[in-house]
């Protein structure tokens, strides 16, 4: 835990918003320095000792990278994150094999890279299936395997949903899958490094990662792309031809390593870490639920990464109450939409009321969350929400016994 | 997303939070909005024998600019005859208040909060003369 | 490795500048996502602003036509595919990333210089009533050779054609101006001038418009979806704004190719018909591969390139110098000298003596073998 002081100063808001992004582990910094300093070198370069270097460093954090998902190193692709990711491997595998099969099968609840590449490609004229969600927010099997036919190339099913965290059956959903005969892509940008992934047990094709999720850097991700039966890709960007031709550009050498680095931390770590964070969150909910009636935690809490919360403050809006724990850094929904007015379209997925919604947070713990910050936190979530019940009128109606339902709101 | 110095202290310190009788007759409600979208505010004025408003009371479920444009308001309206109130323009509260151009619909929502319950006091003042104006 | 290693190869990638690689590590460390509206992320939106304001500045153009993506490869690919033109014309000397990017592009020739044939160009746009895109880089990443953008530009127009520069080797190294040159869009590269790799800039001409090549959450006003690389971001603006501190090195790189001329009377320069940028030498030794010359000299400690260094250590023949005409037995003897920022005197007079060493003792056992023949 000596790591935490060189993380927030005491300036800094506390930081629980895992989720969107997590900080740099220092450890990571370190082993990126000298790649950035004087093994600044062209992996590419094959020609004089700099470039050698480089790309040892590169081949070193492709290996760390597979471990972490239990792959072959050759099967490990960089890439510019997990937009990108995602984005190749729709794309590409629709693009490669759509004389033969277009039909895929996705989720409402995928990350907005993922459904914007699913709606693309029905322009271009694929067939798309957006299944639902259970309330807990898990996909139904049965409704899968129904989905699922001879026409259908690729499921796409994020591992761990970036809003409520919970874990999709992901071993059930790749035997479905190897069933049909279909590929099945997992989008594992919240799961890889929090949860134990195998790509050979889960009979996962394709999984995209991302570097700033795991402690890694910002501009870096990797894709998995199964090698044995292989899958096919038609790439995105072309150029130099390298990763194979599966994607051309410079390969930023310290951001491969600092993603090699964080999944190998993470290899390490992660039994030890999941274990502290879901004593936090336990302790935040309990805490939280002592302070506040009416709370409730959307998205299954058992089948969940340790570090999510998302709850609902019944009867305060969201943003405001943001604006009032000024000292806590969270977020009202996923942050790439985060500057919109619209309600979670995740939390709308499992049935959440809109009313519900828009009083939601999300509040990620992680590794660098401790006990005493987790109390502050619930102090202060506790003040302002009690602040702002007693400024709002539908608390007061819930509290005369008015049904806020019964009363006839002006839509606007 | 940087707020203005004022809208953070209407949010901090949001003057006249609270709630009037609403079945009093010099007592008009306003309330506007819906939860689904997200913001409700609740505006009660209180109209005095002279014809000036001499209290006004509010209850905000919404963001910061929400509170804040509502907060404002029922400082606006004290002391105003509900005539002058009605010509409060939502152009003004969001020029005082600085909002951002994604919280103008904040300031529209106070406005249509004030109008409300100025068209509520009204109502109810109009049936307390009726039975009078039919003998 | 020796600290006293010549490195002389800041055409494949540039050492990271010490004010980039403060920068970065400031970032670094501070963390936060731009899109997220608490502080912690409003202060990384603030970052990626004001270096979005560097390197608008360093190519004359407004921060709002800044796309930053995650290097030239990706600027070039968004370009070629997002200016959604039916039609692609580009140079025979582009790079791959160009060259690649679109399967049915045309190809206008080079002379020998590997200067763009105009009058080839404004056949090839007369052909047909398409709106052509052309896509023309600023300077050869091999032998640094400017093309006339200007002019491609002026035939361009007449076409109604749109015009793409990839400047990935010109900027910071000569004056890249996006409303002076007049072209549509220009691709850069922060680690071919002093900042980290893993990120670039596609740069727009405001009112163009550019569709998307990847879907998410909007980032770049919806340009280039994708969490901004925020720490890779700073350190291309603060590279960008200090992008010719110590380039002048015209200077050193003509006293170099004339001491390898007196050395070798048959080497030859290529290119050196044409103007070029400043710091970029393509010269053969005859009678010697590359490969050879470019071992040899990494031995006594000096990196050069054999080529271009994208091409992930496939021995390929140079299209650049094919396309310019170059026999393949003279381009296979050909080698590439870039200099950079932190070249000094001493890094050009140890290259001149590896070089020399090596063509005296390889020209020594060749006069043997003619002996014993």
């Amino acid at each position: 835990m000596t790591a935490i002081a060189q993380i927030r100063r005491n300036d800094q808001p506390i930081y629980l918003d895992y989720q969107a992004t997590t900080p740099l582990d220092p450890r990571v910094l370190e082993a990126m320095m000298p790649y950035f300093t004087y093994k600044f070198g062209n992996p590419g370069s094959r020609s004089h000792s700099y470039g050698w270097e480089a790309e040892e460093g590169v081949e070193k954090a492709r290996g760390q990278v597979a471990k972490l998902i239990g792959a072959d190193e050759k099967e490990v692709i960089f890439t510019s994150g997990a937009t990108e990711s995602n984005n190749l491997a729709i794309k590409g595998v629709a693009e490669f094999y759509k004389d033969r099969r277009n039909h895929i099968v996705t989720t409402v609840t995928e990350h907005k890279c993922v459904l914007d590449t699913c709606r693309h490609l029905e322009q271009q004229g694929f067939d798309v299936t957006y299944l639902p969600v259970q309330k807990n927010g898990l996909v139904d099997l049965e409704q899968l395997r129904a989905a699922v036919t001879d026409k259908t190339v690729l499921v796409s099913i994020m591992a761990v949903n970036n809003e409520i965290g919970v874990i999709q059956p992901l071993a059930e959903i790749g035997a479905i899958c190897r069933e049909k005969g279909a590929f099945f892509h997992t989008d594992a940008a919240q799961a890889a490094g929090k949860i134990a992934l195998d790509v050979e047990a889960m009979n996962i094709d394709l999984m995209s990662i991302s570097g700033h999720k795991i402690y890694g850097p910002k501009g870096i991700g990797a894709l998995y792309v199964r090698r044995r039966p292989r899958v096919r890709l038609v790439a995105m960007i072309v150029g130099g031809g390298q990763e194979r031709g599966f994607r051309s550009g410079t390969l930023p050498t310290p951001l491969c390593v600092g993603l090699g680095e964080a999944a190998e931390i993470c290899s390490n770590e992660m039994a030890a870490e999941a274990e502290r964070l879901t004593k936090l969150r336990d302790r935040m909910l309990k805490g939280l639920n002592a302070k506040l009636p009416e709370i409730y935690v959307n998205g299954d809490l058992d089948r969940r990464i340790p570090g999510n919360l998302n709850i609902s403050f019944a009867h305060v809006e969201g943003e405001s109450l943001m604006m009032g724990i000024k000292n806590l850094s969270v977020s009202s929904g996923s942050a790439c939409t985060s500057a919109s007015l619209e309600p979670s379209y995740v939390l709308r997925a499992l049935g959440v009321e809109e009313e519900m919604a828009h009083t939601s947070l999300r509040i990620g713990l992680g590794r660098f969350t401790t006990e005493h910050e987790v109390d502050t936190a619930v102090d202060e979530l506790a003040h302002q929400v009690t602040k702002l019940r007693a400024m709002s009128p539908l608390w007061e109606m819930s509290q005369e016994g008015i049904d806020i339902k019964s009363i006839e709101w002006a839509a606007h | 997303m940087a707020y203005s110095e004022k809208l953070i202290d209407h949010y901090e310190n949001p003057r006249n939070i609270g709630s009037l009788d609403k079945g009093a007759e010099d007592v008009g409600t306003g309330l506007v909005g819906a939860p689904a979208c997200g913001d409700v505010m609740k505006l009660q004025i209180k109209v005095g024998a002279d014809g000036l408003i001499e209290d006004a009371k509010f209850k905000t479920f919404g963001c910061g600019s929400a509170i804040a444009s509502s907060s404002l308001v029922t400082e606006w309206v004290k002391g105003k005859t509900i005539d002058e109130a009605e010509t409060i323009k939502n152009t003004d509260i969001a020029k005082h208040l600085a909002l951002p151009p994604v919280k103008i619909h904040c300031s529209v929502l106070a406005e249509d909060a004030i109008k409300a319950a100025i068209a509520d006091y009204r109502a109810k003042a109009s049936k307390k003369d009726e039975p009078q104006a039919a003998e | 490795m020796s600290a006293a290693f010549t490195y002389l190869d800041h055409n494949a990638t540039s050492p990271l500048r010490p004010a980039a690689f403060d920068a970065m590590v400031e970032v670094l460390k501070a963390g936060g996502n731009p899109s997220s509206v608490h502080r912690t992320g409003r202060r990384a939106r603030a970052t990626v602003d004001a270096a979005r304001r560097q390197v608008a500045a360093l190519v004359g153009a407004l921060p709002a036509e800044v796309v930053f993506t995650s290097g030239g490869t990706e600027a070039n690919n968004l370009a070629l595919a997002g200016l959604r033109s039916r039609r692609v014309i580009v140079s025979a000397v582009e790079h791959d990333s160009v060259r690649l990017a679109n399967a049915d592009a045309e190809t206008a020739p080079v002379d020998g210089n590997g200067v763009i044939d105009l009058a080839a160009l404004e056949r090839l746009l007369a052909a047909s009533a398409e709106p052509a895109l052309v896509s023309v880089m600023f300077a050869n990443n091999e032998t640094g050779v400017l093309q006339p953008i200007a002019e491609v530009v002026r035939l361009a127009r007449a076409a109604g054609a749109l015009v793409h520069c990839d400047a990935v080797q010109g900027a910071g190294r000569a004056r890249v101006d996006l409303h002076g040159l007049g072209v549509d869009c220009l691709s850069l590269s922060a680690h071919k001038l002093g900042g980290p790799s893993g990120v670039g800039a596609l740069i727009v001409r405001g009112g163009v418009p550019l569709s998307p090549d990847r879907r998410g959450g909007g980032q770049e006003i919806n340009r280039r979806a994708g969490t901004e690389n925020v720490a890779g971001i700073a350190g291309f603006g603060v590279a960008a704004e200090v992008a010719s501190d110590g380039l002048d090195v015209g200077a050193q790189r003509d006293q170099l190719e004339t001491s390898l001329m007196e050395i070798a009377m048959d080497a030859r320069i290529f290119g050196a018909g044409a103007p070029r940028i400043c710091n970029t030498t393509c010269v053969s030794m005859p009678g010697v591969k590359a490969e050879t010359q470019v071992m040899a000299l990494d031995l006594a400690g000096v990196g050069v390139s054999a080529g271009a260094a994208c091409s992930s250590g496939k021995v390929q023949r140079s299209s650049v110098l094919a396309a310019m005409g170059v026999p393949p037995a003279e381009a296979e003897t050909a080698i590439r000298i870039s200099l950079g920022w932190n070249t000094r005197a001493a890094d050009i007079e140890r290259l001149i003596a590896a070089w020399r060493d090596l063509y005296i003792r390889v020209a020594r056992s060749d006069i043997d073998h003619a002996r014993a023949a």
